[in-house]
């Protein structure tokens, strides 16, 4: 608790540099990667994170010195060759999109992890902590690198604010974009651009390794639970903002906890928790509404055979075995559904026999009444055959609503008898 | 039969393109009269959809030349609109149905701007012009193939445009649908405007079109309808393969040489 207070009061500049640093990089590569996302470019945007590499390698090389606006200028531009290289095998090969990524991130990747491995057995003293650009150095954010990633975020945020709606058109419609006259391939050099600097700020706090993560991340977790763009957009920066600050906090208070893999560990886990608790979209309320809807015919089946034992025979109670005859019931799943059928009141249970409420009477009359008249709609406006029809309205019975209820049988002019002579209850 | 017009609303003047190294669409020229409603029919693969995309500077030509208005394209470009084919693009992309209809200002507006008031009354006319209106806030994704269409129809009218390009609007469309974009088709026709239009379906060209463009990979026909419809021009259009012309073009992909000799 203590760490917490010290941390969230910012009183460390350390902490303040730090945590500023985290979620501005967090931020900016969650906005621009939020466009990567949906132009589906996700894989050319980890091609462009392993190539800077040799870039930054190279600018030291060449310049002998670690100012982080020249090791920039080095990751920018061999992230750029790989990105036209990337384009032109597309273009002038046979090799598919996959093929290219594949290729130009091991070829770039390779050579920068070359000269990293010449600089560091050279000898230079100056080169300790380039190593860092491949995990990333987040805690040791400070002073002049802040200054120079800051500024390049800021940029990158402000070209985005201007050009919202530019980006969105040439993310959905290109052609159309081209159609009312826009200059989508500027357009287009803009937003690349723009996903190069968020990579090479980017590596600063996570590295070349998990840059991807930061890009596609946060907008996939975002995507989950809104269907607008703006808010969409707006969210990942949450999402990336709030790594990035937990991040810092937890190798704040474990201090060999690295901070970069703890950002993209905390954004994946909200990425996951969309995935699976997302209303509509995610996979558990997914599961849940099946459940119920697989409970919802299951009871409402009981109900029927039951009306339908008691509209054929004489007697209205009946044991689970002469149940399970009349109709093949998953026996595990029969009782525990006759158990909540009771619960709600439908069936009451009389000596180890089940029979209908009024309630329940009614509900299942309901539904025969339903299967009736849709199988009868089958015939009369469809032409399918009698024989063909009952499969369909085992189906169509729990879901028709109380108004289709209405328009249906006015529609069918309250008919008494459907396609098999049975009566229409009502 | 190609019948040629007095200041046509557009021109296209010996038009060859080539998707890598192989030519699509050869020698097309034909011109179109002001307030037609214009039918491109021939098989698939004819060059139908490349021919509009040509015409929008959505694909480069290899030569010829396409003038709108008697103009180049980029001077008449706010008079000019374009429905692309439903299935090019994502209909998973976070947006609603207004979003999408908006995006037919964007072009007015112009770059680093954001819509106006206006802009969105007028999106909102066009969504009832195609009996939209009610879905206004729908996420694109929910409609059906029918409505997709029609925001695109819509999207379109927002443009204010003299001469339409739209590549199948009657693709995947319920009859509904269909109905209801052809009379406001006719609609835009009879205010003077010029609509060109790749159908697919043989059946309803006459009702539909007055005037007929008819492709199979260069032109065979361009003119009235009632003129062009007729049994020997569709034989040449749809019949059979034009097997040298095919070989021709299979060889120059080969052997990857260029269409016209400065490419």
């Amino acid at each position: 608790m203590k760490d917490f207070i010290d941390f969230f009061s910012f009183s460390d500049p350390n902490v303040r540099y730090v945590v500023l640093g985290s979620v501005l990089l967090a931020v900016s590569s969650a906005i621009v990667g939020s466009f990567t996302f949906l132009k589906k470019k996700s894989l050319v945007g980890d091609a462009v994170a392993h190539s800077v590499l040799p870039g930054v390698c190279l600018a030291f090389m060449l310049t002998g010195t670690k100012n982080p606006f020249i090791l920039i200028v080095g990751a920018f531009c061999t992230g750029w060759i790989s990105l036209v290289i990337m384009d032109q095998i597309v273009a002038k090969s046979k090799l598919k999109q996959d093929t290219a990524i594949g290729l130009v991130l091991s070829v770039f990747f390779g050579i920068g992890i070359l000269l990293l491995t010449v600089i560091q057995s050279s000898g230079n003293a100056a080169q300790s902590g380039l190593d860092s650009f491949l995990f990333g150095k987040a805690a040791a954010l400070v002073g002049e690198d802040l200054i120079a990633f800051g500024s390049v975020s800021i940029i990158l945020l402000a070209v985005v604010y201007l050009l919202f709606k530019e980006f969105t058109l040439i993310s959905f419609d290109e052609n159309f974009a081209v159609a009312i006259g826009f200059p989508v391939r500027r357009l287009e050099l803009v937003l690349t651009t723009l996903t190069v600097l968020a990579v090479v700020v980017g590596i600063q706090a996570v590295g070349v390794v998990l840059m991807a993560a930061m890009l596609i991340t946060p907008a996939a977790a975002a995507r989950f639970w809104t269907d607008n763009l703006k808010k969409m957009v707006l969210l990942s920066a949450l999402f990336g903002a709030f790594s990035g600050i937990a991040g810092a906090f937890v190798s704040y208070t474990a201090p060999s906890m690295p901070t970069g893999p703890w950002i993209v560990m905390i954004i994946s886990i909200i990425a996951l928790f969309s995935f699976f608790f997302a209303p509509r979209r995610g996979i558990v309320l997914r599961l849940l509404r099946n459940y119920r809807n697989q409970q919802q015919i299951l009871t409402e089946n009981i109900l029927k055979e039951l009306f339908k034992m008691a509209e054929a025979g004489n007697k209205i109670e009946y044991s689970i075995e002469e149940l399970l005859q009349f109709r093949s019931f998953d026996p595990s799943k029969l009782k525990p559904a006759l158990s909540k059928l009771s619960r709600q009141g439908y069936v009451e249970k009389i000596d180890e026999k089940w029979k209908l409420t009024v309630e329940g009477q009614q509900k299942g009359q309901r539904v025969v009444k339903l299967h009736r008249l849709w199988e009868l709609y089958l015939t009369e406006y469809l032409r399918i055959a009698p024989d063909h029809v009952h499969e369909d309205a085992e189906t169509i019975e729990h879901v028709i609503t109380p108004e289709l209820e209405v328009r249906l049988e006015k529609l069918l002019d309250k008919p008494e008898l459907d396609p098999h002579q049975s009566k229409i209850p009502y | 039969m190609i019948k040629q017009v007095q200041n046509p609303v557009l021109e296209v003047h010996d038009l060859t393109v080539s998707y890598s190294k192989k030519p699509v669409l050869w020698g097309v020229d034909f011109s179109l009269p002001k307030g037609s409603l214009v039918g491109i029919v021939g098989p698939n693969g004819a060059g139908k959809s490349t021919l509009i995309k040509a015409a929008m500077g959505i694909v480069p030509a290899s030569s010829g030349y396409v003038k709108i208005f008697g103009e180049e394209l980029d001077d008449v470009r706010g008079k000019v609109s374009y429905v692309p084919q439903r299935e090019s693009v994502d209909w998973d992309f976070p947006a609603s149905v207004l979003d999408v209809v908006m995006m037919g200002r964007y072009g007015k507006v112009g770059l680093f701007r954001s819509l106006r008031k206006s802009d969105k009354e007028v999106a909102e006319n066009a969504l009832r012009q195609v009996g939209m209106e009610a879905y206004a806030k729908r996420q694109i994704s929910q409609l059906s193939g029918g409505q997709q269409q029609r925001v695109f129809l819509a999207r379109a009218l927002t443009q204010q445009a003299d001469l339409y390009f739209m590549d199948e609007p009657f693709s995947g469309v319920d009859a509904a649908t269909e109905k209801a974009i052809i009379n406001l088709l006719r609609e835009m026709s009879d205010q003077g405007k010029t609509v060109v239009v790749v159908h697919h379906d043989l059946q309803s060209v006459t009702t539909y079109f007055d005037w007929l463009v008819m492709l199979n990979l260069r032109l065979v026909a361009s003119g009235p309808t009632d003129e062009v419809f007729t049994s020997e021009l569709l034989q040449e259009t749809y019949g059979g393969k034009l097997t040298l012309l095919t070989e021709v073009r299979d060889l120059m992909k080969k052997g990857q040489f260029p269409s016209r000799e400065k490419v």
